[in-house]
């Protein structure tokens, strides 16, 4: 199935268009920080962006660690999806995530990529991908 | 959040404490450079001096900021250590929408620190931070630095200061997010006057969307109008750099000191398509902006035998290459970005600090100044020489650097030369289009291109008929209130037409602010010119030095008896929008 990736960063240009799509499109929010995909400096804004998103583990530890069901893996390919009603707001898939991926909010509700890649299209650079597992990274453009 | 109050984070570093202030307004200030009039009139001192430990230095945003692509820029205003009186500077980055997450319309801070400090504010948080060791570092290591020492990597914005704003530089700017700038007329010098080194605003908070289906048709009616249109291409394309090649042709480019006008053997050096093809390392953009107009160049450097290289990334637009290029003679581009990062790391305005080495160069030429004064030989074309003057006038090192850090018109009364100070109100822009532009820029609101399309104006053929073209001036002002204080970013004035803002600020529930977008205008553009006139501006004794008159363009020579005639005009029509109301 296809699953989200932030596969270009290198041509990222730290507008954070895609996490503001993704606050408000899908979690319904003003934010640029309470989202699936967050972007920021790698050490600071002369060294270049990087994307804080879900890798799409199979099978993902944060599911695992969910206590009551919220958080289940998807059919295949990796990732989870969410039952928004089943959340304590426990925090354990924060701790669980590997690469930082799930942020909570000051109510400590949880956010992450549900790969929906409804933030795609707001990208200005193509940076942005929605593909088969596998397949990512091999569209590229001819630049004139 | 939007709310119909204005939501203020008032800081008094002197006590070291905060608190939060309702203020009514909405309606007839907007936001922005409505809201920081507003504020200024409330916290500020029009008779007191800029460095008056109690003048506030104020940070606004606008209803529409975050909420809206392109509402990405911050409004700072305060009293100018360039001329004393209320004034306003504009800058990108994170800074705007870091300030709405952090869940404020304005931050306003008075105050002095006892200690060289920094000031971290976020939605659920305000610290000051001693930093006595950050004094006197130069605005490259004061970022790095702050970047282990503050909150919220990512979702912050970190606005700092450089040596020229701890030294009193009437034209020192305060570095927003390391590409952008509060450039013009001095903000940095009110930060270091309140020994604040830097600010981290951080925005950590989030908020539910506007009820109802309006919001998301009227964003995605103006995210396709700025992204699927040829509108905003000339931005992130070659970007701003796209005119330098472009005013030269037209004979209305600033070189060596506004001695030419145009110069066919250096012009392709220092081109935008030059930059764009040899020195553009990448783009980056402010936060909620998919324009990515900031074009960064790439600056390689040998420092040292056996193949040691250092490497820089500059920032550079339109009016750097004018001011620290082709103002200083220069047709290579790789030199122009050398200066660029001299400037960059001072913590100056490049437009003033370029200007001003310029007249100081023409000094030298003509025996008004030595090397006595300047310490290091200036010369156009020379970069060298601008390297280490550049430094000297981020320390002020000497009487000389001291004076011209005050502004060339400073140094050049001193030493003769007042001239030829390519001065109108502020160190110029870089447009020598002609008499509609050189009497716009000296007299307008922030001394700056953007005060209206006077330079634009002057590119096609126009009637001579002041009282017209006054008009259009005070019009073009009080519309351009409006956006900034929205607060949009100006190039997208073409896409965030009257109706679409009303629309926008319909669908977060501020209809009644829709309803009076035009009035508001109008009030804000009066209060600014009440604040301006109130803290000593006085139009009417305004001057334009000779070598404006000396000035050829496309058109041929200026017309001197007209542009007094303009300059008295629009004098006379900025005394009654400043009259005090009842009077």
């Amino acid at each position: 199935m296809k699953t989200f990736f932030a596969a270009r960063m290198e041509r990222c240009i730290g507008c954070q268009s895609c996490s503001l799509a993704c606050a408000r499109l899908v979690h319904k929010r003003l934010s640029w920080y309470t989202a699936g995909i967050r972007i920021g400096s790698s050490g600071g804004i002369s060294t270049g962006f990087e994307a804080r998103v879900c890798l799409a583990c199979d099978p993902p530890p944060c599911a695992a660690a969910c206590p009551t069901g919220s958080l289940t893996p998807r059919k295949e390919d990796g990732g989870v999806k969410q039952d928004r009603k089943l959340c304590i707001r426990c925090g354990k898939c924060v701790k669980a995530c590997p690469v930082n991926a799930i942020v909570q909010d000051e109510l400590n509700n949880p956010y992450m990529c549900i790969h929906c890649g409804r933030c795609v299209s707001f990208c200005p650079h193509n940076c942005l991908e929605l593909a088969e597992k596998g397949q990512a990274g091999f569209v590229q453009e001819v630049a004139e | 959040m939007i709310r119909d109050d204005f939501r203020i984070l008032l800081v008094d570093l002197s006590i070291r404490k905060a608190h939060i202030v309702d203020l009514p307004g909405r309606e007839t200030y907007i936001g922005g450079s409505g809201l920081a009039a507003m504020l200024f009139e409330k916290y500020g001192d029009t008779a007191a001096p800029w460095d008056d430990p109690n003048q506030p230095l104020i940070f606004a945003i606008g209803p529409l900021t975050g909420y809206f692509p392109l509402m990405s820029k911050t409004v700072c205003g305060f009293l100018s250590p360039y001329h004393g009186q209320y004034a306003e500077s504009h800058a990108g980055g994170r800074s705007a929408l870091a300030l709405r997450f952090a869940d404020m319309d304005a931050l306003v801070i008075v105050g002095k620190a006892n200690v060289p400090c920094v000031l971290s504010v976020g939605s659920r948080h305000m610290e000051i931070k001693n930093a006595p060791f950050l004094w006197g570092k130069d605005v490259f290591t004061t970022g790095k630095m702050l970047r282990h020492m503050l909150p919220g990597s990512g979702h912050r914005s970190i606005l700092r200061i450089g040596p020229a704003g701890e030294n009193g530089c009437a034209y020192a700017c305060i570095n927003v997010d390391t590409y952008r700038h509060f450039g013009r007329l001095g903000s940095g010098s009110v930060m270091g006057s309140k020994n604040l080194k830097a600010i981290a605003l951080v925005g950590d908070a989030s908020f539910p969307l506007p009820e109802g289906k309006d919001y998301a048709k009227c964003f995605h009616e103006i995210y396709d109008q700025l992204t699927e249109t040829s509108m905003m291409s000339k931005y992130h394309d070659l970007g701003t750099a796209g005119n330098v090649a472009a005013l030269d042709g037209l004979k209305s480019l600033p070189w060596r000191n506004l001695q030419a006008t145009s110069d066919p053997e250096r012009i392709d050096g220092i081109s935008g398509e030059k930059f764009a093809k040899d020195m553009l390392l990448r783009n980056t953009a402010c936060s909620g902006c998919p324009v990515g107009c900031i074009h960064i160049g790439y600056l390689r450097e040998k420092f040292m035998a056996d193949n040691r290289y250092l490497y820089r990334q500059v920032a550079y637009d339109y009016e750097p290459i004018f001011a620290l290029g082709s103002m200083l003679g220069f047709g290579d581009g790789f030199k122009v970005l050398g200066l660029m990062d001299a400037v960059e790391r001072e913590g100056l305005d490049c437009m003033s600090s370029g200007v001003a080495l310029a007249w100081a160069t023409e000094a030298v030429e003509k025996g008004l100044i030595t090397e006595a004064e300047t310490l290091v030989p200036l010369a156009f074309g020379e970069a060298e020489g601008y390297k280490a003057a550049i430094r000297h006038l981020g320390a002020a090192t000497n009487e000389f650097y001291r004076l011209l850090a005050q502004g060339t018109l400073v140094a050049a009364k001193r030493y003769q030369g007042e001239d030829f100070a390519c001065v109108l109100g502020q160190e110029m822009a870089g447009y020598a289009t002609g008499e509609t532009f050189f009497v716009s820029e000296s007299l307008s609101f922030r001394h700056s291109h953007l005060d209206s399309s006077a330079y634009s104006a002057d590119q096609k053929k126009q009637e001579k008929d002041a009282g017209m073209i006054v008009s259009g001036f005070v019009k073009d002002e009080a519309s351009r209130c409006v956006l900034t204080s929205v607060v949009g970013c100006l190039f997208a004035r073409g896409v965030y037409t009257e109706d679409r803002l009303k629309a926008a600020l319909a669908s977060l529930g501020l209809q009644n602010v829709a309803d009076n977008l035009a009035a508001a205008g109008e009030a804000i553009q009066k209060l600014r010119w009440r604040l301006r006139l109130r803290s000593g501006c006085d139009p009417m004794s305004s001057k334009i030095p000779k070598r404006y008159t000396e000035v050829v363009t496309w058109k041929g020579p200026i017309d001197t008896a007209y542009m007094e005639e303009l300059r008295q005009a629009y004098a006379t029509r900025l005394l009654e929008l400043g009259r005090e109301e009842g009077a």
